[in-house]
């Protein structure tokens, strides 16, 4: 109970008293660099802890590909295999199906790195003495739309030229006294709306979790501690409810992850077709 | 859900507006992201690459590799068969010819008994028959010493008497028989 709401400071909670989780959840006092571009909080060190999970098991991945295709050992253990499967999750479910082989394993490289990044990021809000997704600060979310806005334009230009804009903006078979409409509602689709949903769906996604969680557990800290008699039961049906949610945010943080790579991959296939 | 949130994060200062990201916010997520992007575009994916392609690799190879030693096995089932129809053919020839020879060998046999018998035969009969010509010319060189002799005893008796002649004539058979069981 307590590693659960350790992202509830305790300090505004007074004693006795229900207090709201607020926005503030998400903006932790500052533990490094004050002041600099490098201000370092808790979700800053949640994020780099990730960053350094995932480096070690996907290097330990990596060499075991590597020790493999080196001795001629094709029989993948159960280790590897897990390494496999998560990997071909991206590489097969996603790419290979929405762009097929070839221009699927050419961005390969973003997909795979979106995937993994926002389900690790994502996973954080329900790891015990964590208790907040890395993604739940605009920054990353932004950063990833970022680069999927940029991949699926360069894949578009790439593919067509000036063209790509063209085709984007004044689709084919419209009468043409129509562009005067349909093409401020392409742009707006296209060049605004797209890089914007993904990085919202994905913080509100991870911010609305988190608030569930820790409004589900300081109800429940609040009602067993502070309250009297028959109140005490609405404890258990709070824990419960948090409880019931922690699980629901372990499939958020999957679909999240897999939502984003997905919409990644579809709006790169878009700009990819002939015609849009 | 947007309600709720929303009147979630109403009662925070204004200067925490979730969507405004922090400097160090957006510097430390491209840190992060630059990171791993490169992590895995130069390490994990193409190491992963490799092995899933050498293991392809491997697996086509090795299925050629039986393939084609089934069909070598099947090569050489097919010679030895060809080399044992070959043998038997071959057994059957010699047993055919050994078979004509022996029958070539026992019908010269034969025809060479028969030959040699006919022969003996011949000598046989040449035998008897030079054996019955000397005898007919000894019995009848005998023959007539025996009638030269009866004559000239014929001729003397009859000078002295007629009576004698008779006698004589007995006398000389008499003799005749006794001379022959003397011989």
């Amino acid at each position: 109970m307590l590693l659960l709401t350790a992202g509830f400071d305790p300090f505004t909670a007074g004693e006795g008293e229900f207090e709201p989780p607020t926005i503030g959840e998400f903006y932790p006092e500052v533990i490094a660099f004050e002041g600099t571009p490098f201000a370092l909080n808790r979700i800053m060190l949640i994020r780099l802890l990730v960053t350094t999970l995932l480096i070690v098991l996907f290097t330990l991945w990596a060499n075991r590909f590597r020790k493999s295709t080196a001795t001629g050992q094709f029989v993948p253990g159960r280790f590897q295999m897990f390494g496999e499967i998560s990997l071909n999750f991206v590489r097969k479910s996603i790419a290979h199906e929405q762009l097929g082989e070839k221009d699927g394993d050419r961005f390969l490289p973003l997909l795979t790195t979106i995937f993994f990044i926002v389900l690790g990021m994502n996973i954080t809000g329900i790891v015990p003495g964590l208790n907040i997704a890395g993604t739940s600060v605009i920054g990353l979310p932004i950063i990833l739309a970022g680069a999927a806005y940029v991949t699926f334009i360069y894949a578009g230009v790439k593919a067509h030229g000036v063209m790509f804009f063209k085709n984007a903006l004044f689709p084919a078979g419209v009468p043409k006294a129509f562009y005067v409409l349909v093409t401020p509602i392409e742009f707006l689709s296209t060049f605004i709306l797209r890089p914007v949903t993904l990085a919202l769906r994905l913080m509100m996604n991870m911010i609305a979790g988190h608030l569930l969680l820790v409004l589900c557990f300081t109800a429940t800290h609040f009602f067993v501690l502070y309250s009297d008699g028959a109140f005490k039961a609405f404890g258990l049906l709070t824990f419960t409810f948090g409880f019931v949610f922690t699980l629901f945010e372990i499939l958020v943080a999957f679909l999240q992850a897999y939502v984003f790579t997905l919409l990644t991959t579809v709006y790169i296939q878009l700009s990819l077709a002939d015609e849009h | 859900m947007t309600i709720g949130i929303h009147e979630l994060l109403m009662p925070t200062s204004a200067s925490a507006n979730p969507l405004i990201p922090a400097v160090a916010d957006i510097v430390w997520s491209a840190v992060v992201f630059a990171i791993l992007l490169v992590f895995f575009w130069v390490k994990v994916l193409p190491n992963f690459k490799k092995n899933i392609d050498a293991r392809t690799e491997a697996i086509e190879g090795r299925l050629a590799q039986a393939e084609k030693a089934q069909a070598e096995a099947a090569a050489k089932t097919a010679n030895i068969e060809a080399e044992q129809a070959e043998a038997r053919a071959e057994a059957a020839q010699i047993r055919e010819s050994a078979r004509a020879e022996g029958a070539a060998i026992l019908a010269e046999l034969k025809e060479q008994a028969s030959l040699e018998a006919a022969r003996m035969a011949e000598t046989a009969k040449k035998q008897i028959e030079a054996e019955r010509q000397s005898a007919i010319i000894s019995l009848r060189a005998e023959v007539g010493a025996l009638a030269l002799d009866l004559a000239s005893a014929v001729v003397a008796q009859n000078l002295k008497d007629d009576k004698n002649a008779s006698s004589m004539v007995s006398g000389f058979l008499a003799d005749l028989e006794k001379d022959s069981k003397k011989n």
